[in-house]
């Protein structure tokens, strides 16, 4: 495995014991369709939450938000369509949230977490 | 985070207007948002602001930015709104004081690394900040001197937004950078234009002072090379200096128009001559987003001088009427309305027909009657109508030549003295109405009891107007025209003599 591809698995790592702090629950990792993959999908409350988790070493590239773009965040809520449609069974209101993560090497990572960026 | 709130002048015209900016970070994706109706320069700001507060070392949350310019129904230009946006964002993330950017107006365009640049407009736009009670102005360094014009309101000068952070509290190491300035194009060499060049043309050199003393408009009509672009263009030479008011007015449309203004206001008339080919705006002004001020705009307060006037198109020459008549320019768009002083002296100079030889005394006309009365029939009756002056010039001959060389001639400081002292007589007998120069006189108070003259004194001109030789109109403007040049002769009111000359400034076209 490549390492960004390490980095991003420990990112989600991060994000979901992030989340389960802040007491939602993980409800899917890495759901993938043909259109592509859901990083995240937890409940928090009432609400279906389908996360995406940008993970970065620094910020010497920019903010790993800066990386999520409206075209991303446009297939992110086709995928989240087609989560529903493939678990009938969860009814309730839906929305985006967004999580980076810089995790630079020998440090305590950082976490950020923007609620309904879509 | 707070919102971050600021000001920065929009102008319309010569007339600013204080836009309040806010600053505020909301929780979403990165994102800059600029509303408030800015135009494509204004909606740059953006990646200039970013980018020059990267560079300056500040770190901006990487948040949701949205900028507001209030009013927001108000159309605003331009890359002055820089500086103001780059604080008001930095007071929202914090690094700079809230309070202290709020009390202040900011003015200037950023560079990418972080350096103010000179904005033009900066004198109308810190008079406007100024007659709307702000203390302070930052301005970029490159325009301290143009802003230290306007007195009542303190003028901090930065060089760059790392500087300007400090000022309102940013804790940030200083950097000397070095400043940008505004490229001073050479001195403009103040050509001596004296009324002692010209030679011959007495009458013209009398009408000229005539011209200065009274305010008067002024139409010379003459054949080519009889010095008529060469008398029109000593005519400011001849006007006192500018008052206060109307320096600021000059130096503010300098300022807007992009010419250096410099570290003092301007004090002499400036001189516009644009050429034939112009067009409304170019002469009045326009532009459909940002409306600029054209030649007769930039002329206000001196000499606006039209050579070769009928080859102007008639609809441009007709538009100065508006102007002429109220002394204010005024452009409508769509989206606002500009105003601009117009209170120019307007100096039209014609040859009599398409060849330029009509009435020559040396060489012959090869005009067919009908294209002579064509040509000169181009400038409208109206405009005429509000032409004080209209004399014929002619070529000066080698006997004159030879006079000229021996007499003395009358110099434009010697003529200025004279219009200045007619100009005070006039002031002093105008005292109380609203009215300083005879020019503006209408024509019911000349014929009011306040300067009836005796009908021994309009003999001349009452016959004319029997016998249908002047108009009703051109009664007045002999009037005007008589009491101007008692002004000049220190006289307390116009005689005869006085009359018959004002008679003769008139006659280029009947005669």
């Amino acid at each position: 495995m490549a390492a960004k591809d390490d980095l991003g698995r420990r990112g989600e790592d991060l994000a979901a014991r992030f989340l389960e702090a802040s007491g939602y629950t993980v409800i899917d990792r890495n759901w993938r369709c043909a259109r592509g993959e859901i990083d995240l999908v937890a409940r928090d409350g009432n609400d279906t939450v389908f996360i995406e988790v940008k993970t970065r070493s620094s910020t010497a590239f920019g903010h790993p938000f800066e990386a999520i773009t409206t075209q991303k965040l446009a297939r992110l809520k086709r995928l989240a369509m087609a989560w529903t449609q493939a678990h009938p069974y969860r009814r309730g209101p839906m929305r985006i949230d967004a999580i980076a993560v810089i995790a630079a090497a020998g440090e305590q990572p950082r976490i950020e977490h923007l609620r309904r960026v879509f | 985070m707070a919102v971050g709130r600021t000001q920065a002048v929009a102008l319309l015209g010569l007339h600013g207007a204080i836009v309040e900016i806010e600053a505020d970070y909301s929780s979403q994706l990165p994102k800059f948002i600029l509303i408030g109706l800015p135009d494509a320069a204004l909606g740059e700001a953006r990646d200039r602001v970013l980018a020059a507060a990267a560079n300056s070392g500040c770190d901006l949350p990487s948040r949701r930015l949205t900028v507001n310019l209030s009013p927001a129904a108000l159309p605003k230009q331009g890359s002055g709104f820089d500086l103001g946006i780059a604080l008001a964002t930095l007071a929202a993330a914090g690094i700079v004081s809230s309070r202290s950017i709020a009390e202040v107006v900011h003015l200037g365009e950023l560079g990418l690394d972080g350096r103010l640049r000179p904005i033009t407009g900066i004198l109308p736009a810190v008079s406007a900040a100024a007659a709307a009670g702000f203390e302070a102005v930052m301005v970029p360094t490159g325009n301290a001197d143009e802003a230290s014009l306007v007195p009542g309101i303190r003028v901090i000068a930065v060089a760059s937004l790392r500087e300007a952070a400090i000022r309102h509290g940013a804790e940030f190491e200083p950097v000397d950078v070095e400043p940008i300035l505004i490229a001073h194009p050479e001195p403009e060499q103040e050509e001596d234009l004296d009324l002692a060049d010209v030679i011959g043309n007495d009458d013209a050199v009398e009408a000229m002072i005539v011209a200065a003393a009274g305010g008067h408009h002024a139409f010379l009509l003459g054949p080519p090379g009889s010095g008529k672009t060469m008398l029109a263009a000593r005519l400011p030479g001849l006007l006192p200096d500018l008052d206060a008011a109307t320096a600021l007015d000059v130096s503010s449309i300098r300022s807007l128009s992009g010419l250096a203004v410099g570290d003092a206001l301007v004090t002499r008339p400036p001189l516009e001559s644009p050429h034939h080919t112009a067009t409304a705006a170019a002469l009045l002004g326009g532009g459909s987003k940002q409306i600029r001020p054209g030649a007769a705009a930039r002329a206000s307060g001196g000499v606006l001088f039209l050579d070769e006037a009928p080859e102007f198109n008639s609809s441009v020459l007709d538009a100065l009427r508006q102007p002429l008549e109220s002394g204010v320019i005024s452009i409508h768009r769509a989206n606002a309305v500009a105003h601009f002083p117009g209170r120019f002296q307007l100096v039209l100079a014609a040859n009599p027909c398409p060849c330029g030889q009509y009435g020559a005394r040396d060489s012959e006309c090869t005009c067919t009657p009908s294209a002579r009365r064509r040509y000169l029939g181009r400038l409208s009756g109206p405009l005429l109508d509000r032409i004080d002056i209209q004399l014929r010039v002619q070529r000066i001959t080698s006997a004159q030549l030879k006079l000229a060389r021996e007499g003395t001639r009358i110099t434009s400081a010697a003529a200025r003295v004279r219009v200045t002292a007619a100009r005070e007589c006039a002031a002093e007998r105008l005292a109380g109405t609203p009215w300083t120069v005879n020019s503006q006189v209408p024509g019911f108070w000349l014929r009011g009891p306040h300067a009836r003259l005796g009908g021994v004194v309009t003999a001349s001109i009452d016959r004319a107007l029997e016998r249908g030789g002047i108009t009703m109109r051109g009664y007045d403007r002999v009037l005007r025209l008589s009491w101007t040049l008692a002004d000049l002769d220190h006289a307390d009111s116009p005689s005869a003599d006085h009359v018959g000359r004002a008679l003769y400034l008139r006659k280029a076209l009947s005669a």
